[in-house]
């Protein structure tokens, strides 16, 4: 039975989100919250993983009260529990203080079930950092393993994981002792359609929510905004762009003119 | 913490294949600046196995000094004895701004450090500065999918860490005369207490031309229509020798995997020509291709921001401009390679 402990997290859809060109802030209102796309897929295989291991899977996050929209959806997709930290303590936390929050709520996790593996998207499209993954590995102390594309094997008796981590021109195989962390790349796998049966637990479902006080041994220096070493000093609009020439004329003469522009760098073709 | 035992510059010198990573040069010649701005030195650390000759490659590219861990434990990248390795030459030698390469390794690498030491970590900046006086690092990164830009600060601790995307520095041109210092480290570390193994590396070397290396790029938008339509692109790529791109939209419809995305969640690329096609123009597309040599954009509607950062621009359907570019380059480019090669004789005459 392995215990997989999948960590999620809500995010605004950057892709459609509008700013406010006056403030360079997000209208937040603008796009709907989301289960981090990444994060998705973590979910996917600590499900697959159980199905091919038998075991229950976990999921937990931090965030503000409707993030347990996000629960739910993990909880569609297949997962077995979740969990939620949620303070206004915790906010304003950058990665540091991210790992730190989420950690103390494994530890909590831990107590009542022992986790085997943590699995995380490889980043979130709000943060596009990929650094709480590792950060809550070092805290728990158990190997980081990043760019996870494929799981070859799981063997919990003999306590070591095999996986496939991606490297820029190929993968490595990679064996490391469990438990430990995957970091998980979207390639990883498909996500596959809810069963009706996973959507009805998920529309009653409630998670466990902790506020601060909930957690043992924090050390309240480390969170939210005073725990963060990093800070947003200014945010300001990527240059503007010049703007091209346009080429004019039918499209034989424009093509005629874009062949001369691209001739003159002749070595290329030589 | 005193902030004033924190000195120089240091960059995380990744060894790929045997040489120095062409992201760590880059951010050799982006960290020169800012030491020579702070008046002190420019340090690079490399770990692995058997790799200290590679400190004059470093040299060269403008370290004053090299942090050497050599050692047979060193042999494949794994997080944790590279991670011992380089938090132990932090302890020791107090660096004020460490920076990576914003790479798989990179990045793995310093997210451990950052959480042990501990310190801030500013991922995948694009715009490196430094305060003179203070030594407060300015970086800068495109945020939430390139919308804008946020300028990043680690006023309370030190060192200062960021992983810079490659190849938006530049590497300075290497001068062989130049030299430095080279200081050899040590760690014990035993092979039976790390706990992670690298079974075996498998390289994928596909026939066609890499991305991020590519002298040539033809990338497609959503503007192709669909998968068959996107081929359009391939066949121009390959009457030009080019390699494939693509918007982020394309990869999440499947006509093409991500390997091919450029953009802030894809890679950063910077050829001699880039070609964006039935691209709108997003932001977080242009982030990745924006510091390409020559752009040039076909689309149909005029009022895409595509046009805004190209250098020259097509409004007009694709699918009527790109054939008629596939069937011209065809008939040109035997005149070109003919006409190099007479001049190539010419001058053996």
């Amino acid at each position: 039975m392995l215990h997989i402990v999948a960590c999620i997290k809500q995010v605004p859809d950057t892709k459609i989100i509008k700013m406010n060109p006056k403030t360079n802030t997000m209208d937040r209102a603008s796009a709907p919250a989301i289960l981090n796309p990444y994060d998705a897929h973590a979910v996917e295989e600590a499900v697959r993983l159980k199905k091919r291991y038998g075991g229950i899977v976990s999921v937990l996050t931090m965030g503000p009260p409707p993030a347990v929209k996000a629960i739910k959806k993990c909880i569609e997709l297949g997962a077995d529990e979740g969990y939620m930290i949620s303070d206004r303590a915790f906010a304003g936390a950058d990665t540091l203080a991210t790992s730190y929050a989420l950690t103390k709520a494994l530890e909590k996790i831990a107590k009542h079930r022992p986790i085997d593996l943590v699995i995380c998207g490889k980043m979130t499209i709000d943060g596009d950092t990929g650094q709480v993954g590792p950060g809550i590995a070092r805290r728990l102390n158990i190997p980081p393993l990043t760019g996870v594309k494929k799981v070859v094997e799981i063997n919990k008796e003999k306590g070591y994981a095999i996986v496939h981590r991606k490297l820029e021109d190929g993968y490595e195989v990679l064996q490391s002792t469990l438990p430990c962390l995957f970091a998980v790349e979207k390639d990883i796998n498909d996500i596959s359609f809810a069963p009706l049966p996973n959507m009805i637990k998920a529309a009653r479902y409630q998670p466990t929510i902790w506020a601060v006080d909930d957690l043992e041994g924090v050390d309240r220096k480390q969170l939210g905004l005073k725990g963060s070493p990093t800070i947003v000093s200014k945010v300001w609009a990527p240059p503007k762009p010049q703007g091209g020439q346009l080429l004019e004329g039918g499209a034989p003469e424009q093509v005629k003119q874009l062949l001369s522009i691209i001739f003159t760098k002749k070595e290329l073709f030589q | 913490m005193n902030f004033a035992d924190y000195r120089g510059i240091w960059v995380y010198l990744e060894v790929k294949d045997g040489h120095i990573a062409p992201v760590s040069l880059e951010l050799l010649g982006a960290g020169r600046k800012l030491a020579d701005k702070r008046k002190t030195e420019l340090a690079g650390v490399l770990i692995g196995s058997g790799i200290k000759q590679l400190a004059s490659t470093a040299f060269a590219y403008g370290a004053d000094v090299v942090y050497v861990y050599d050692a047979p434990i060193f042999a494949h990248y794994r997080t944790e004895p590279y991670m011992h390795a380089l938090l132990d030459c932090c302890r020791k030698h107090k660096p004020e701004v460490l920076l990576y390469g914003a790479t798989p390794t990179g990045k793995d690498l310093a997210s451990a450090i950052a959480t042990d030491l501990p310190t801030g970590l500013t991922a995948d900046t694009t715009v490196l500065d430094i305060e003179e006086d203070t030594g407060l690092l300015l970086a800068s990164r495109p945020a939430f999918g390139g919308n804008i830009m946020a300028t990043i600060l680690c006023k309370k601790y030190r060192p200062q860490m960021a992983t810079v995307r490659p190849k938006v520095m530049k590497a300075l041109p290497p001068d062989p005369t130049r030299t430095g210092k080279i200081i050899e480290e040590q760690i014990t570390l035993r092979e039976e207490d790390v706990r992670t193994k690298v079974l075996e590396i498998v390289r994928e070397t596909t026939k066609k031309v890499r991305i991020d290396e590519a002298d040539i790029i033809v990338a497609g938008g959503k503007g192709m229509g669909s998968k068959e339509g996107f081929q359009l692109i391939h066949q121009l790529a390959d009457a030009l020798g080019a390699a494939v791109g693509a918007s982020r939209d394309v990869v999440e419809a499947g006509w093409i995997d991500h390997h091919h995305q450029v953009g802030q969640t894809g890679v950063t690329v910077t050829p001699k020509i880039y070609f964006a096609i039935g691209i709108s123009g997003a932001i977080q597309h242009i982030v990745g291709m924006q510091n390409s040599e020559l752009i040039i954009a076909i689309n149909k509607d005029p009022n895409a921001p595509i046009f805004q950062s190209c250098h020259y621009g097509i409004v007009g359907d694709a699918f009527e401009i790109v054939p008629l570019l596939i069937e011209q380059i065809k008939r040109e480019l035997p005149n070109i390679k003919a006409s190099s090669t007479s001049k190539e004789e010419m001058r053996h005459v």
